[in-house]
């Protein structure tokens, strides 16, 4: 039997325990990084999920170098993590509903935004739109890929657009927020659904706590840009603990794919 | 937004200095026909080849950094010398109509010729106490806010929206994110992608990231030659993934933020060349050179319908992306 300190509330926990309840720490509730695969497990329905754009993958084309190349960083991304990128999409059943359903991944590069993600969300994008049925998208970011320059940022527009044709359908767009969700993210696909899910705990904000510090050098409120901050001030519909996030997501689809879309094609 | 970090060139140099001293030893060792004609020329025909390509790269730091420079110059132009040199008429409304006006955005509607329509942009200032005063035009939420209004409105009366772009970005501060910072960043992407009116968006100096984005979702997209537009600032990226503020040279040089690297991107759509030295140079030119190139452009724009606009910015938007 393994054991770790929760690093919340240093509680000393049974590692077993701790991945049955989904990487939640059982004594205080912190909400744990969760990796994509394991996410789809505990939000669609047995073997219902089907990728979609896994042959996409990430360029250097800009032969970016910092203390590392690009190329070399995405290749141990590519090894260390579970992913082939910042986000695995594709169609499943959650509860019985159709869905198409995007999960973002923070260990494949700070979960970071570039060319691919966009164009997974895109595909996914037009497959919803295809089927007529609901997107859910889970973000975990840091924002966007610095390596791909200004098309990074591109990235931003490009996902908002591709949502938006959704919303134009008539179909419902949920977001997940995951900690962290920041930058490009939060500040595109993330904030334009219509309705706005976050964990308990999730950073979520445009500028990181580091920047804001070092801009107004005064000590921020503990719980800057944190789910519940971020409840309090309108920023999100509800926090949920990681179980509820099925069951919720089960009683919405139920609200809004079937009634909704005979109303609209009248 | 640091303007003054001291900046890595030694590393460069120092590797630059090595070699032309290994070029010379060997040119020494030449002399003394201590090396054979085959491997003294190999060995010089390497170092010369290193020499160049490390001055070729300096050479584009430099270049890179004085336009970082030049796009920053307090003496710039600024949106509303644009506004008030090319439009007629101008009106400013003030306020998002839910809790303040942001100076940090300047917006309005004019005359350009015989048409009317609105303009927004980032409003920097042209002294110390306006900079403060307009907060460096770091816009607010309700910044953007009051931006969506304006558009809004010209959507309704069929007005073609300019905006210019000019900032070091959105403002990064404990109430902007209490207001939801993200949330009118991307509204405001999904607004400009909504409207059924021609948008030109037109970056006259420094292109910050997220903060200049959420004015720049253009049907044509033009720069000022020494502008720039960027995911992040040089600083920004250099402190994170050099872990050296020092390097912000080549973090510029590597982020591809200037005109032509931009253009060759595709991430703009037209690059206008500016006065001798820059714009700061001369106002009166500068201004004049956008004002024709606008009331050409916006022509162009006539032939298509409001839901073509619509689409093809979409579209255009969409297609950005590099992958196998």
């Amino acid at each position: 039997m393994s054991i770790f300190v929760c690093n919340s509330c240093k509680k000393e926990i049974d590692e077993e325990q701790f991945l049955e309840n989904l990487n939640v720490c059982p004594n205080c509730g912190k909400h744990y990084y969760l990796d994509s695969w394991s996410r789809i497990k505990t939000l669609t329905d047995e073997n219902s999920f089907n990728e979609i754009g896994k042959e996409i993958n990430s360029v250097d084309f800009l032969n970016f170098t910092d203390l590392k190349s690009y190329k070399l960083r995405l290749e141990e991304a590519r090894q260390k993590s579970k992913v082939s990128e910042a986000i695995i999409v594709g169609s499943a059943k959650i509860s019985g509903f159709d869905v198409g359903i995007g999960v973002m991944d923070f260990s494949f590069m700070g979960g970071s935004m570039g060319s691919v993600v966009g164009e997974r969300i895109k595909r996914l994008a037009d497959y919803v739109i295809s089927k007529e049925i609901p997107l859910i998208i889970v973000c975990a970011s840091g924002g966007a890929r610095m390596q791909e320059g200004i098309i990074s940022l591109m990235q931003m527009v490009k996902t908002v657009s591709a949502v938006k044709r959704v919303k134009e359908k008539g179909l419902l767009y949920l977001s997940i927020i995951t900690d962290p969700t920041t930058g490009g993210v939060s500040a595109s696909f993330a904030t334009v659904a219509d309705i706005i899910i976050s964990e308990p705990g999730a950073l979520f904000c445009f500028a990181g706590p580091r920047v804001v510090e070092q801009t107004i050098k005064k000590k921020l409120p503990e719980d800057f840009g944190l789910a519940e901050r971020n409840l309090r001030n309108g920023q999100v519909d509800m926090i949920l603990n990681r179980k509820d996030l099925k069951p919720t997501l089960a009683k919405l689809l139920g609200i809004f794919t079937k009634e909704d879309k005979s109303l609209i094609d009248k | 937004m640091n303007n003054h970090t001291n900046v890595n060139n030694d590393n460069k140099d120092n590797k630059i200095e090595n070699l032309t001293s290994k070029l010379n030893k060997i040119n020494i060792l030449k002399k003394f026909s201590l090396l054979s004609k085959l491997s003294f020329k190999n060995a010089r025909t390497n170092l010369v080849s290193s020499i160049k390509n490390l001055k070729r790269e300096n050479r584009i730091l430099e270049k890179t950094w004085e336009i970082v420079t030049l796009s920053r110059n307090e003496n710039r132009p600024k949106t509303i010398e644009y506004i008030n040199g090319i439009f007629e008429d101008f009106v400013e409304l003030s306020g998002d109509r839910l809790c303040e006006d942001d100076k940090a955005i300047v917006g309005g509607f004019a005359k350009l010729g015989e048409r009317s329509v609105a303009v927004i942009g980032h409003n920097k200032g042209k002294n110390i106490k306006e900079r403060v005063e307009f907060n460096f035009g770091m816009p607010n939420p309700s910044g953007y806010r009051k931006a969506m209004r304006i558009m809004e409105i010209a959507q309704r009366f069929n007005f073609p929206l300019i905006t210019f772009i000019d900032t070091p970005g959105a403002n990064p501060a404990i109430e902007a994110e209490d207001h939801g910072q993200a949330s009118a960043i991307s509204h405001s992407i999904e607004f400009m992608l909504n409207l059924k009116i021609p948008v030109i968006c037109i970056f006259i100096g420094e292109g910050g990231s997220g903060g200049a984005l959420a004015l720049a979702i253009g049907n044509h997209l033009v720069i000022l030659e020494n502008s720039t537009y960027s995911v992040i600032s040089p600083e920004g990226c250099a402190a994170i993934l050099w872990k050296d503020q020092k390097e912000v040279k080549k973090a510029a040089a590597m982020l591809k933020l200037t005109a032509i690297d931009l253009y060759k991107l595709g991430a703009v759509d037209k690059i206008l060349r500016e006065p001798k030295g820059g714009a700061q140079n001369s106002h009166e030119k500068m201004i004049h050179i956008l004002k024709n190139y606008l009331k050409n452009i916006l022509t162009e724009y006539d032939k298509y319908s409001g839901e073509e606009l619509k689409e093809l910015r979409m579209k255009k938007f969409e297609s950005f992306g590099f992958f196998s």
